[in-house]
This record gives C-alpha cells, sequence and structure tokens, in this order.
C-alpha cells in the first residue's frame, strides 16, 4: 500500500515539476529545443525522424495541458509551428506536407464536430461539402470551365483568396440544402440518409461528364490552379531564402492552413460558448425539451449544418489547389468515416480533443501505420518468423481497425473528452464546492497523461 | 382577464380520443390544477397547450393571441413554460448551463456578434449568468450550478426543471406531476415552492398532480378529466364530494358508499 502510494505522489511530483513552475518553462523549452536540434540537423526521411517528429508534435499538447502562463504557452507553439516547422519543411518536405495534411484535417473534423459533437447530428456524408469546395475550384479555375460553356473562360489564379470566402458560402449553401431533407430524422435514420447524399455528390461528380462535361467524371480535373505566389519576391529577396517554386507552396500552403485552422478555432470556439452553442447541445441531450426552451429546432439545426459544411467547402477550395488534381475517390465514404473517426477518437464535442484525434489520426494513416508496416517488413525479410503471406503494408488499415476497437473498449469518450466549464468564480460559496474545483487539476493531468 | 383559454378542445389518434372537447380558463395568478386518472388525457392536454401536439378541433387563446397549430418554440417564446413529468433535463450540461438554455429566447446575440465577441454579445452574456445563478438561487440549487444535471439527486432535477422554466420568465408555467415520486418531505418542499411561483413572482401555475394531499392544499380551482373529458371542476370541497369525481377514481360503488 504504502509503496504505490508513494510511487503514485512522485509521478504526481514529476509531473507537476514538470507542467509548472521554473522547471516547467525549463523543460518545455528545452524538450523543444532538443527537437527542433534533431530535426534541423538531421531531416532525412526515416524512423528516428518520425519518432522525433511525432514528439515535436506531441510537446504542442503538452504545452497546452500544462499549467503555465498563457502568453508563455502561446510564444512557444508560435515559434514552434510558424518557424522551426516551416524551416524543417524545406529542408524535408514529407514532414510539412504531413502538417498541411493534418491542418485540413483539423479543419474538416472540427467542421464535423459543430454537427456530430456539438448538434448531436450524425453525419456520415460529410466529405460531399469537402467535395463541393474542392471541385468549385477545380472546375471554375481550370480549362473545365470551357466545357461547359465554351464562351467562359477561368477565373484568374488571384481570385484563389475570394474563393476560399466563396467556398465557404457555397459550403453553407449545401449543408442547409442537404440539411434540408433529413431535418425530421433523428439517430440511424440521420445516419443513413446523410450517407446517401453524400454518395450523390460523389456519383454526381463521377458521373457528370455528360450530357455536358461538368467535373470531368472519373477522370478528374488536372493542373487546377494555384495562386500566384506574391509573396516570392519577398522571401528571396529581402529575405534571402533561395527556395524554389515548389517549396515556396509548400509553405504558403502549410501558413495558410494554418491560419484557416486559427480561424476555425476561434469560430468553434465562440460558438460553444454562446447562445448557439447552448442551443446545439441542447438539441443533442433532448429535442422535446429544447423545443420548450423556446428554442426553434429547425433554425439551429440548419445552422449546425451550414456552419460544419462552410468549413468543409472553404477546406475544399484550398486543397484542390494544393493537390493540383481531384477526382470523385477522393471524396468517398472512407474519407468521411476518417474524419468522424478523428471525431471520436478525440472526444466528441471536444475543440482540443478534436485537434488532437486529426492530427493523431493523419499520423497513424500517413507515417506511422506505413513505418511500422516498413519495419515489420523488414524484420520478415530479415528472417522473422511471420508468414510470407502476410505482407505487413496491406494490413495498415488492420491496425487502424485494432486500434479503434481498443479505444472504444476502454475510452469510449474519446482521448481528451469534452471537460464542462467550470464557472469560474473568485469565491468557493460551499465546501463541496470547493473540493469540486479543488479536483481539476488532477482530472485535467490524468487526461494529459494518456 | 384569462390568461389561458382553451374551448373545446379535442384531439384523436386513431380510433382513441385522448382529449374530447375539453375548456379550460385559467384566470391571471392562479394555481390550477388537472387531475384524474392515469390515461385521462391530462398530459396530452398539456402536450396540445404547449404545441407539442396540434388539436383537432378547438381554438387556445394564451394572453389573448390564438396559439393553438403554432409551433412548441413560439408558444414558449410567447411566455408558457412547462416542465415533464418524466423529468428532461439536458443531462450532459451543467445546472447552470441549463438554466441558460432556458433563457434563449431572452438571448438576442446576433451570429456575426458572437464570432467576433463583440462587447455588447459578453455583456448579454454576463448579465445571463448573473440571472441565472438568481434564478438557482431562487430554487435553492446556485452551489450545485457546475455539476451535471444527470448527477443532481431526484429531487434536485425537479427544482432544477422549475428554475430552467423561470429562466425563461414565463407568464404560465405547467407542471406536469411536479412532486411524482417524491417523499413527503420533498413534497412539502416542492408545494412550499410552487405557492412562492405565484405569491412571489406573480406566475399562474397550472399543475398535473396525483398527490391529492398537494392538489388539496395549494389549488385554487381543480378541473378533473376522465377518458378525456372534463367530468368536474371547482374548488377542493367541491370536487372532493362530487360523486363522478369519486367513481372516475375508486369504481361505481364507491361514489354510491360515500354519498
Amino acid at each position: 500500500m504504502t509503496t504505490t502510494a508513494s510511487s503514485v505522489s512522485a509521478w504526481e511530483r514529476i509531473k507537476t515539476a514538470l507542467t509548472s513552475g521554473p522547471s516547467g518553462y525549463g523543460f518545455m523549452v528545452l524538450y523543444a529545443a532538443v527537437c527542433s536540434w534533431l530535426l534541423l540537423t538531421n531531416p532525412r526521411t526515416n524512423l528516428n525522424t518520425d519518432i522525433v517528429f511525432v514528439l515535436f508534435l506531441l510537446l504542442v499538447l503538452l504545452v497546452y495541458r500544462s499549467q503555465l502562463v498563457l502568453g508563455f504557452k502561446l510564444a512557444l507553439v508560435a515559434v514552434m509551428l510558424a518557424l522551426v516547422l516551416p524551416i524543417f519543411g524545406t529542408l524535408n518536405p514529407f514532414y510539412i506536407d504531413v502538417a498541411t495534411q493534418a491542418g485540413i484535417f483539423i479543419a474538416l473534423a472540427l467542421g464535423l464536430n459543430v454537427v456530430v459533437g456539438f448538434a448531436g447530428l450524425l453525419d456520415l456524408g460529410y466529405v460531399a461539402f469537402f467535395a463541393v469546395g474542392a471541385y468549385l475550384w477545380g472546375i471554375l479555375s481550370t480549362p473545365q470551365i470551357t466545357l461547359i460553356n465554351p464562351a467562359w473562360s477561368p477565373v484568374p489564379p488571384i481570385m484563389f483568396y475570394p474563393f476560399i470566402l466563396i467556398g465557404l458560402a457555397v459550403g453553407a449553401f449545401f449543408g442547409v440544402l442537404l440539411g434540408l431533407p433529413v431535418l425530421r430524422l433523428r439517430g440511424d435514420y440521420l445516419a443513413i440518409v446523410t450517407l446517401g447524399l453524400g454518395e450523390v455528390i460523389r456519383v454526381l461528380a463521377n458521373n457528370l461528364d455528360r450530357p455536358i462535361n461538368i467535373t470531368n467524371g472519373s477522370q478528374g480535373i488536372r493542373d487546377i490552379e494555384r495562386p500566384p505566389l506574391i509573396f516570392a519576391g519577398f522571401v528571396r529577396d529581402t529575405l534571402g531564402w533561395q527556395l524554389s517554386d515548389q517549396q515556396l507552396y509548400q509553405q504558403f500552403f502549410y501558413f495558410a492552413i494554418l491560419l484557416i485552422v486559427l480561424l476555425v478555432v476561434v469560430v468553434v470556439g465562440r460558438l460553444k460558448g454562446s447562445r448557439i452553442g447552448r442551443a446545439w447541445e441542447a438539441i443533442r441531450e433532448d429535442e422535446t425539451a429544447a423545443i420548450a426552451q423556446g428554442i426553434p429546432l429547425v433554425r439551429m439545426k440548419l445552422l449546425a449544418f451550414a456552419v460544419g459544411a462552410s468549413f468543409a467547402g472553404a477546406m475544399g477550395v484550398v486543397f484542390a489547389s494544393k493537390q493540383l488534381f481531384i477526382n470523385p475517390p477522393t471524396f468517398d465514404l472512407l474519407r468521411s468515416i476518417n474524419i468522424l473517426s478523428m471525431v471520436i477518437l478525440g472526444g466528441m464535442g471536444s475543440i482540443p480533443g478534436v485537434i488532437f484525434g486529426a492530427v493523431l489520426v493523419t499520423l497513424l494513416d500517413l507515417q506511422i501505420l506505413p513505418r511500422i508496416a516498413n519495419v515489420l517488413r523488414d524484420a520478415q525479410r530479415a528472417g522473422l518468423p511471420i508468414p510470407a503471406a502476410f505482407d505487413p503494408t496491406q494490413y495498415q488499415r488492420l491496425l487502424f481497425g485494432l486500434l479503434l476497437i481498443l479505444m472504444m473498449i476502454f475510452r469510449p469518450q474519446g482521448i481528451m473528452p469534452d471537460e464542462r466549464r467550470k464557472e469560474e468564480l473568485q469565491e468557493h460559496d460551499s465546501i463541496p464546492d470547493a473540493i469540486e474545483h479543488a479536483k481539476i487539476p488532477d482530472t485535467e493531468s490524468e487526461v494529459g497523461l494518456k | 382577464m384569462h390568461l389561458l383559454d382553451a374551448q373545446n378542445i379535442t384531439k384523436t389518434f386513431g380510433g382513441l380520443t385522448a382529449v374530447n372537447d375539453v375548456t379550460l380558463t385559467i384566470e391571471k395568478g392562479r394555481i390550477v390544477s388537472v387531475i384524474g386518472p392515469n390515461g385521462a388525457g391530462k398530459t396530452t392536454f398539456f402536450n396540445i397547450l404547449t404545441g407539442i401536439y396540434k388539436p383537432d378541433k378547438g381554438t387556445i387563446l394564451f394572453d389573448g393571441k390564438p396559439i393553438a397549430g403554432l409551433r412548441s418554440d413560439v408558444i414558449a417564446a410567447l411566455g408558457m413554460r412547462r416542465t415533464f413529468q418524466n423529468i428532461r433535463l439536458f443531462n450532459n450540461m451543467t445546472v447552470l448551463e441549463n438554466v441558460l438554455v432556458g433563457m434563449h429566447t431572452h438571448l438576442h446575440a446576433p451570429f456575426w456578434q458572437i464570432l467576433v465577441r463583440s462587447p455588447g454579445v459578453r455583456r448579454e452574456e454576463a448579465k445571463a449568468r448573473e440571472r441565472a445563478r438568481e434564478r438557482l438561487a431562487y430554487v435553492g440549487l446556485d452551489a450545485k450550478r457546475d455539476e451535471l444535471a444527470k448527477n443532481l439527486p431526484y429531487g434536485d432535477q425537479r427544482r432544477l426543471e422549475i428554475a430552467r422554466a423561470l429562466a425563461g420568465e414565463p407568464k404560465l408555467i405547467l407542471l406536469d406531476e411536479p412532486t411524482a415520486g417524491m417523499n413527503p418531505q420533498e413534497t412539502d418542499a416542492a408545494t412550499e415552492l410552487i405557492r412562492r411561483l405565484r405569491d412571489e413572482l406573480g406566475l399562474t401555475v397550472v399543475l398535473i398532480e396525483h398527490d391529492m394531499r398537494l392538489v388539496m392544499a395549494i389549488s385554487e380551482r381543480i378541473s378533473v378529466l376522465d377518458y378525456g373529458t372534463k367530468i368536474a371542476e371547482g374548488d377542493a370541497a367541491t370536487i372532493r364530494s362530487n360523486p363522478r369525481v369519486i367513481e372516475a377514481y375508486l369504481g361505481k360503488g364507491a361514489a354510491g358508499a360515500a354519498a
């Protein structure tokens, strides 16, 4: 008994030392410095860099969960994400691409979280809005538009910037459009119908090459325009960085997506803490009781669909431009489910949780699972007794599935579930209340360690 | 002046007439009870008043406005609030948030201002929180404001439902079996609270209740439903001695024996 008690308290002490006070600042800075140094001095793509890269991203989480001053946290995260990571990206394009993809999925998962997590409307066709945004820019920025009407010409690439906003609006419009028929449905029925509507969009993209070629069908759309590099002169001449166009585009999309993600986080955070967020939550908890409080169900549900879809629409525009090529399979059901798994793994309704889930699933998809498969395959070749019929690279999704199953058994609420906001009040006017408040740091750090 | 004037309300489900030609008028500032055996149509009648069901026949005037057929949320916004027979709280929200949801119709911060968190929005939110805490204090739950609604003891959940309804600044509050499942002490506390709603806040209260001790103690007027039909109306003494009421509750023989 005593040994466990003291070992627990020792662990607690270490945890406190590393996440608060002067030792906390020292630890975080040292951690960041070591990771950054390792990344910048050894930028080759290999297992070691993978591990350091994951540790580097993990630090963002640790800083977020720590008890340090907000200004310090923001500064450290800003240096890591807006300085170290982009510089590392110029040395190794793979990892910054992973980070960029993660950013895209953070925005998508946060959008889906508005619908599923906040309002409790299970939407399995969410990727449709992403497709709408992507095809919007894909069709209008390329000669594809001349196939619809020879008199029309593609919009100039500089229009990319306003088109992010147009994508937002078009996404919201489609959110309302697809939301309307499902307003009366709940739970399983809603899920099935949204799944169907999502597939409808994909099938339309796949087949609208006849009679008029709008989407170019299964061929997809190639050579989608990227915005002109208006800052190229600044980077090359003023900063003296001789980066190729390719590298500049990588930097551009990384920063553009970082910025959009920041905006999305702010927007969903503010909505969540407002009368609108509470109305959504009330609808999720009990529709009948919500209406009885005077909450207009239809308007609030449509607003949730619109807000969620708008992020996907805007990200679709950026995604199409970044990828240069889109085709219908990019937007299949599996993609919707993948985004949903980010929301569920991270913790439905929890903004930090969903961000974490999106990064985790993206890393698993692009980096960790392929790497594990490679390691297994190498071991197999080196003579480890794995049957030859078992090709580890074919079993990545199996590992992902196993992980999901284990998560749902052992932590169904997600990795970082939504914590109820406690009224931040100075006075504790009752003893149970004071105890309740005193407990918070404990549970927080517990969650942080998982 | 009648705050609520429901005339000749009829509602059928398939072949079953759940509410049959019921007329109920309620004056401002009264405590009125609707009683009747299980399945008499009391809750259905509440659901019609609050817009969950549309009546097949009949008119409802609330504060002079016709409301039959309006959506529930519109009726709630007009100042009619209710609690539910089987408590319907927002379980995974805190006690305070439950009350804040009840204030929804009084919060008007526009979408764009919420996104930029304008000073107006912050002011409104701060005010709402203060008001919500007042409401919680009124029912004696302020100390538990940060707990999840589902973690409250049963009696507190009932009181929270009332606090949430109060948050809407209603003119009329409909309480559907507010003391169901309560022990005698809790029932006494609830009775006291209902009385205060009227005496201190000037609310008009309509109760559905099975606890006859409570009904007789606080109702100024009682309407009795049986098989969807109003069979009696009057003050406590009248109802207690009405043979049709006794028959409805105890059966045919009992009415003769009592008389």
